[in-house]
């Protein structure tokens, strides 16, 4: 009877056991397009089906969804309408541990951490020898080096939004084990390890050799410089040299600002096109996260930014590609005032200042007014227009299907131009008059090279360096980092509507910095400590 | 034989009454000899060799009777008269259990059988509809009233957490596929309730446990119509004709009074919307309904094979427009003996076609929130492109984006169809071995072949489907989808069985192997629009061709009993199983059971009681197996392929995927205990049970700690959950008369769940939410939660003003922390009802019968999501250039914005339904007494008493969204028997 109980062996058919995938350099580079596309698709049928985790609607559950919801909605910059489980709950301040968009945010970047492990575990020096031809070897370390950075990036939000959090590497199985907790200093020490050796590994491609939507080591700076400019909030200990040195590298590295208007936008706003692929956008983003209409399907990422931020006018639809609105996102007025209200005697005006573009008509064609009275109600407020599926010919992409080619930039130079200015003018050491020069190409593109966009040192405050990144990182998942980095996120110095759950905003814990653990992690790994105020 | 010489035998058989009952097959066993007893009930057997014989009398719907003779050559033998009783106490009843058949008075587990008789009349189209409301302890939910839904069928429970709660189920000793193949949601929709016989359900351990591996929700055995040996060729013809309409519609504002709200409260632009026709969209798209059910048997003996062969035509409307079921249906059964009847053979096959238009559910929801202002058609120009329907569209004359859909035109537009095979054959040797008194080997091997395929086509003007991009060509719009399945199942499946009595002692053993393997695959397809060309994501191709799983099941098992003297039984069963979903080292399960029987009856003081006529105890313990959760080969790594939507930066994507290598089989360990009685002649009969049913390593879906695994939840064997309960069976027979005869039968089981443990938790961790609900994406309404029954209901307090009015957003603040938040959830009530409960009666006065059949639940709640989702001002508001009707249950709680989570929504679903009111008349001899026709007249869901507000308070899973009603069917049925 052994070969009647070798009947019970069975083997999937259309699904791969490790033995079959990992057979060839196609095999690799295939799991490494998913490890890439955890932060842009939900699961394995576009727009969804077969889902990445549970808990949590498919559609909700993308990465940068929640990611964006999570560093905007919680802000002056966004709020949403819908009555989704817990998404009130982001603008509201009140969210809890059993919050289930969270939930779903921390799943999602264990998720991405627990693939990429995965991955550098079937990619260790051994397997690839003995896997694959000596040509192919040298190209799948790359991949290995592109996985590595991809978790360095997971935990570095994981660190950012929720502080301390539980840590695996390859070293670990796949399993039930209980992974162990990591505190937020030491979870920053293994990003830098991780970055550091990154920025220098011989296996990660120099900076513009990645091929497109691949990561090199301009990205490994670019991203070590934001963790070194938020170091005193991470650890306690400021790191603003080492900001604008990593940055300084970036800026070195053949990036240019995107110059070029298009017939339909104006140069900073070519940069969120459907074509943003190409040039002149491609030679400013430095880690695009890649989507495209009929071959990259998410109920997230940008068809997120392009539909959620969109009503019902054919009109509006119509300027941003669309068919369809899902009517939900839209900012508070603090957003807008940070065009209008001239700090400094400054001019910043949505007039010229082309990164400010609103949506300031109802359905029916009168206007909408700019303060919102009913937090649910989608036509109080503005709406904002910056991610729009159009290419610059102004050809809507995709026909009716309301998906989004618009890749979404993780790092562009211009961030990283701030991130410089910011880390010098805080006492990094650096070049302050190269800081100011920065910001004034950053805000001359801004103004379309029109006059007047140019400020003076003295102008360049730690607050102006607040507002601008406000203005020109905007809708882009900086926010939340960036108010929390001026002490600004959870204190009264700043409020905005419904900051707070009331109408004309207020402070809230500090705790509110960091998000909870989830309750649902916690119960099942005693590993772990809720972070203090949960 | 004709040295021994032959002779006569002759007799007459009578009913309870005392009449001679005409048409009983009486035959002299082991041969075919034999006839048909006359109009006086006697009868005259020629050619007898003479020697010790059984005579067997038999006759539909009676007990059949066994008489040993003596007959001498030249002689003849008369038989003293014998009387053949109704078959409602069925004490000798052969009742079939897993491998083989017991007298009921042996069986010392619960097992439950209901015979052809007794089964629930007028329009049944399922097989499980037959014992609705008439066994204890087994809840059957249709899925609503749509064509060959699928029923939930729940014995003694659930089980199990998130593996399988479905019964196994058992087609003349074929273990079936209960799973639906695409095209039918139902599996038991492609057997023809019309060829069934008999159904029996095994309730505890001890009498699963033959069947351990996919035992522990109960099993199911179906019995279908055989033919007899020597039996006279009968033909029988049946005719349904059936009428059905709903019963009730969900209460929405009219035309006048949304209007009028919209006119007070409304803007500018929705005041403009407004449209000046009055249309009841649930009148436009319910109907009343037709169905005809014919079906024709043939059963009769020849050249010595049994045989029966019937074939069926159902033809059934649902009350929805364009929704339509047909199904053929034939079945053919052979029961030939072999070798001085040493080896007996029986071949099944059964074979169903059916046809399916179904409809997408979606539109009842959007028929009770269409606009009732806005006509069904216009002749408008700009609705030409939509086929004249009334849509509301943008100024552009495209589709206005988030707008519903016109529902009579969605359901118009769509045809969504699909053509489902299914032959269920098995060929069973059953021999008893020449020289071995006693023993008895059998072979049993078998198929379950499905094959379905349809698809869905969507007219080029559909609303939903509009390509506003691309209007060159307008077959370019719309949209056509298909899909296809086939499953296989083989079974081969043997045993040996020796039996032997010693003096008063009688003892049974037999061990058998049984191997069982389940083939589900299929193809993927692409989505195309109307001209089947154009794809509909011009990107789109096959990277998966299809999908493909097969699972082994692999035993071995053993049964031994003891009867001593019809007094003291045993039975002991162990079945090891095998399952290929487990990795190696957890496959194997070990199921064993006993149970133990004590007859009381058969005792001296009772032996001679008259007013005691049956009395028997019964106690059981047994464990059973699950492992019927997840895929097939959860327990492996896995790579999982994108499809071609889901690639990123133009390569396929490989996803490694969580998996568990450690699952293993989810045991049920139950105890029960029962007592069978008959007092007065059995006037008086039935049985009570109790039992507690303990789930363990349960097949929980659970979180993952993050990071550990390749997802962040997955099935584990984690937790345990508990039933208890007691059942009642009850028999009556009040009046017993020449003339007048009235049978009743009431059930009622009262079972109550409770999750004992889920794993290791943090305090304060209240469990896993379950239950989706329509409003914002990922809302769930119900938790899973130790200490409670599964899918409790998980709400937060409603807050009421002094006039009893809910008001909006307040709700106690149960943990006392100032806010409102999910922490103040709180668990409220369960889906599953505590009580279940039946009552039938058959009143027959000559050839008058009335039978009628109650049933109703007690203790279950529902969640009326109809009203929770639609039933506030800003679900009407949310839209600009449209509007959305409201349930005029706004006006109770004038509610703005949506409180889903409000226990306002929660409502008692007890309910008493009238399943059934059946008039029969047995017209009798027709046509020169060579045929006899009986005429039916049946009116089902007579009417139901409840206090829910919406439409049906018998909702499986208690949430109430989009629920295709239940009809009133009224039923004329012809039946003719030559």
């Amino acid at each position: 009877t052994t070969s009647c109980m070798k009947e019970l062996d069975q083997e999937p058919r259309f699904e791969v056991t490790p033995d079959k995938v990992y057979v060839d350099l196609n095999g690799y580079q295939q799991v490494l397009a998913k490890l890439y596309g955890g932060f842009a698709v939900t699961g394995q049928q576009g727009p969804a089906g077969q889902g990445d985790i549970n808990g949590i609607d498919e559609g909700t559950s993308d990465y940068l969804r929640q990611y964006w919801s999570a560093q905007e909605v919680t802000t002056d910059e966004a709020t949403i309408v819908w009555n989704d489980p817990g998404i009130r709950d982001w603008h509201n301040m009140n969210w809890d541990s059993s919050n289930p968009l969270i939930r779903g945010l921390y799943s999602r970047i264990y998720f991405e951490i627990a693939a990429c492990n995965e991955f550098i575990r079937e990619a260790s020096d051994e397997k690839l020898s003995s896997r694959l031809s000596a040509a192919d070897v040298t190209a799948a370390r790359r991949f290995r080096a592109e996985a590595r950075f991809l978790r360095a990036v997971s935990y570095m939000h994981a660190l950012d939004l929720f502080g301390n959090g539980p840590f695996v590497t390859e070293a670990n199985a796949v399993g039930f084990e209980r992974p162990v907790y990591a505190t937020r200093q030491q979870l920053f020490e293994y990003v830098e390890k991780e970055l550091t050796a990154l920025s220098t590994d011989a296996d990660f491609a120099e900076p513009r050799a990645g091929g497109y939507g691949h990561v090199d080591k301009a990205a490994a700076w670019a991203m070590l410089s934001r963790l070194y400019l938020n170091a005193q909030v991470y650890t306690g200990t400021a790191r603003y040299t080492d900001a604008a040195t990593q940055a300084k590298k970036v800026i070195d590295a053949g990036y240019s600002l995107a110059k070029t208007a298009s017939s339909n936008a104006s140069q900073y706003g070519r940069l969120f096109l459907a074509d943003n692929n190409t040039t002149p956008a491609r030679n400013e983003i430095i880690w695009p996260v890649v989507f495209d209409v009929n071959n990259t399907q998410s109920y997230g990422g940008t068809t997120f930014l392009v539909n959620g931020a969109t009503g019902s006018a054919s009109n509006w639809q119509r300027r941003v590609g669309m068919t369809t609105g899902w009517g939900g996102v839209r900012a508070t007025k603090n957003l807008f005032n940070l065009f209008q209200t001239p700090g400094g005697g400054i001019t910043s005006d949505t007039t010229r200042d082309t990164r400010g573009r609103f949506w300031v008509k109802k359905a029916d064609g009168s206007n909408r007014p700019l303060e919102i009275a009913n937090l649910y109600e989608f036509e109080e407020g503005y709406g904002v227009v910056k991610f729009r599926n159009v290419n610059s010919a102004d050809v809507a992409q995709g026909g009716s299907q309301n998906f989004s080619s618009v890749d979404f930039p993780m790092i562009r130079l211009a961030e990283v131009m701030l991130t410089y200015a910011e880390a010098v003018k805080r006492g990094g050491t650096g070049d302050l008059n190269l800081a100011l020069t920065y910001v004034n190409q950053i805000r001359a593109r801004a103004f379309n090279d029109q006059p007047g966009s140019a400020i003076t040192a003295a102008q360049m405050t730690e607050q102006f360096l607040l507002d601008e990144r406000g203005r020109e990182l905007h809708w882009e998942g900086y926010r939340r980092t960036d108010l929390v980095r001026f002490n600004q996120f959870t204190t009264s110095t700043y409020v905005w509507p419904f900051k707070g759950g009331v109408a004309a905003g207020r402070g809230v814990e500090s705790f509110r910095n960091i998000f909870p653990i989830p309750a649902a992690d916690l119960s099942v790994n005693q590993n772990l400590k809720q972070n203090p105020g949960y | 034989a004709y040295a021994q010489g032959i002779g006569t035998v002759s007799g007459r058989v009578l009913d309870e009454k005392g009449e001679g009952m005409p048409g009983v097959t009486v035959l002299i066993e082991g041969t075919s000899l034999g006839g048909s007893t006359n109009s006086d009930g006697s009868f005259s057997i020629q050619n007898v060799p003479s020697g010790p014989h059984t005579l067997i009398m038999s006759f539909v719907g009676y007990t059949t009777q066994r008489q040993t003779i003596s007959v001498t050559a030249g002689q003849n033998t008369a038989v003293s008269s014998l009387t053949l009783s109704e078959n409602t106490t069925l004490l000798n009843e052969a009742v079939v259990v897993g491998y083989g058949v017991q007298r009921k008075q042996d069986i010392t587990g619960a097992v439950t059988s209901v015979q052809a008789k007794d089964f629930v009349k007028g329009q049944v189209t399922n097989p499980e509809q037959l014992v609705q409301g008439k066994i204890a302890g087994v809840s059957i939910t249709t899925g609503g009233g749509a064509p060959g839904s699928a029923s939930t069928v729940r014995i003694r429970g659930n089980s199990s957490l998130n593996a399988s709660n479905d019964p196994l189920y058992i087609i003349d000793g074929v273990p079936v596929d209960k799973d639906g193949i695409s095209g039918a949601s139902n599996p038991l929709t492609l057997i023809n309730p019309n060829d069934i016989e008999s159904v029996t359900v095994l309730k505890d351990a001890s009498a699963l446990a033959i069947y351990g591996n996919r035992a522990s929700n109960g099993v199911i055995l179906i019995t279908t119509k055989k033919g007899l040996q020597g039996e006279k060729l009968t033909v029988n013809l049946s005719s349904q004709t059936s009428v059905s309409s709903r019963t009730k519609t969900y209460d929405v504002l009219n035309a006048q009074q949304l209007a009028d709200i919209v006119r007070a409260n409304g803007s500018t632009t929705q005041i403009g919307t407004l449209g000046s026709a009055s249309t009841n969209w649930q009148d436009e798209i319910f109907r009343t309904a037709a169905t005809y059910d014919n079906s024709v048997s043939l059963t009769g003996s020849a050249a010595k094979i049994p045989f029966r062969v019937s074939y069926g035509n159902l033809y059934q409307e649902g009350i929805v427009i364009t929704n339509k079921l047909k199904r053929n249906s034939g079945s053919i059964s052979l029961s030939p003996m072999l070798f001085d009847d040493h080896l007996r053979i029986d071949i099944n096959a059964k074979g169903t076609q059916i046809d399916n238009r179904f409809i997408d559910g979606g539109q009842i929801g959007n028929a009770v929130l269409f606009d009732p202002t806005q006509p069904v058609r216009s002749a408008e120009a700009r609705y030409a492109p939509y086929g004249g329907y009334f849509q509301f569209l943008q100024a552009n004359g495209n589709p206005l984006g988030q707008a519903i859909g016109n529902p009579v035109a969605a359901l118009e537009n769509t045809n969504n169809v699909s053509d489902v095979k299914r032959l269920i054959g098995n060929v069973q040797f059953d021999y008893k071995i020449h020289g071995v008194e006693g023993l008895r080997a059998n072979l049993n091997l078998a198929t379950d072949i499905a094959r379905g395929e349809g698809s869905a086509t969507t007219n080029p003007f559909d609303f939903g489907n509009f390509n506003a991009q691309d209007r060159t060509d307008p077959n370019r719009s719309g949209r056509f989808t298909q899909y296809n399945q086939k499953k296989d199942m083989r079974l081969l499946e043997g045993y040996l069985a020796y039996g032997k009595q010693f003096g008063g002692t009688r003892f049974d053993i037999q061990a058998g192997h049984s191997y069982q393997d389940f083939v589900n695959k299929g193809d993927n397809f692409l989505a195309y629009r109307f001209d089947r060309t154009t794809l509909v994501n011009p990107d789109d191709r096959l990277i998966v061709p299809g999908y493909y799983s097969k699972l082994v099941l692999l035993s071995f098992f053993g049964r031994t009993t003891l009867n001593v003297k019809d007094r003291y039984l045993l039975t002991a069963t162990v079945r090891n199983d095998n399952t290929s979903r487990f990795a190696d080292g957890n496959r194997s399960g070990i199921f064993p059971a006993l149970g133990l029987g004590w007859r009381l009856k058969g005792e001296e003081f009772l032996a001679n009681s008259s007013t005691i006529s049956e009395l028997k105890l019964r106690a059981g313990w047994g464990r059973t197996g699950q492992q019927d959760v997840g895929g097939t080969y959860d327990y492996l790594p896995r790579y999982v392929l994108g499809n071609s939507a889901a690639q990123y930066n133009g390569v396929t994507t490989l996803r490694p995927s969580g998996y568990n290598e450690g699952l293993r089989w989810e045991t049920t360990a139950t105890w029960n205990a029962g007592l069978d009685y008959g007092f007065f002649d059995n006037r008086v009969s039935g049985s009570l049970d109790v039992y507690e049913r303990t789930s363990e390593d349960l097949l929980s879906f659970v979180d993952v700690p993050a990071g550990a695994n390749l997802t962040n939840q997955l099935n584990a064997n984690i937790g345990s959950l508990r039933n208890r309960g007691i059942e009642l069976n009850l028999n009556l027979a009040p009046v017993r008369s020449t003339d007048w005869n009235w049978d009743v039968n009431f059930n009622a089981a009262y079972n109550k769940t409770k999750i004992t443990e889920l794993g290791d938790q943090a305090p304060g961790f209240q469990g896993y939410l379950t239950g989706g609900i329509p409003g914002g994406t990922g809302s769930n309404i119900q938790i899973n939660s130790v200490g409670s029954p599964n899918n409790t209901f998980f709400v937060r307090q409603q807050v009421y003003d002094s006039n009893g009015r809910p008001v909006e957003g307040v709700y106690v603040d149960r943990n006392g922390d100032g806010i409102i938040s999910n922490l103040d959830n709180y668990k409220y009530k369960q889906a599953a009802p505590l009580a279940v409960l039946g009552f039938s009666s058959n009143l027959a006065y000559r050839k008058v019968n009335l039978s009628f059949l109650l049933r109703g639940n007690v203790g279950n709640y529902v969640y009326n999501s109809v009203s929770a989702n639609l039933g506030n001002f800003s679900n009407a508001q949310g839209s600009t250039q449209y509007l959305i009707n409201l349930p005029t249950s706004i006006y109770n709680t004038g509610f703005n914005t949506q409180q889903l989570f409000s226990d306002y929504y929660m409502e008692n679903a007890s309910f008493l339904r009238c399943e059934n009111v059946t008039l029969g008349y047995n017209v009798g001899k027709i046509f020169t007494e060579k045929a006899n026709l009986r005429l039916s007249a049946a009116v089902q869901n007579v009417f139901l008493v409840t206090k829910y507000d919406g439409l049906d308070p018998e909702i499986s899973g208690g949430i109430d969204n989009n629920f295709y009603p239940r009809a009133r069917t009224f039923t004329f049925g012809v039946n003719v028997g030559f």
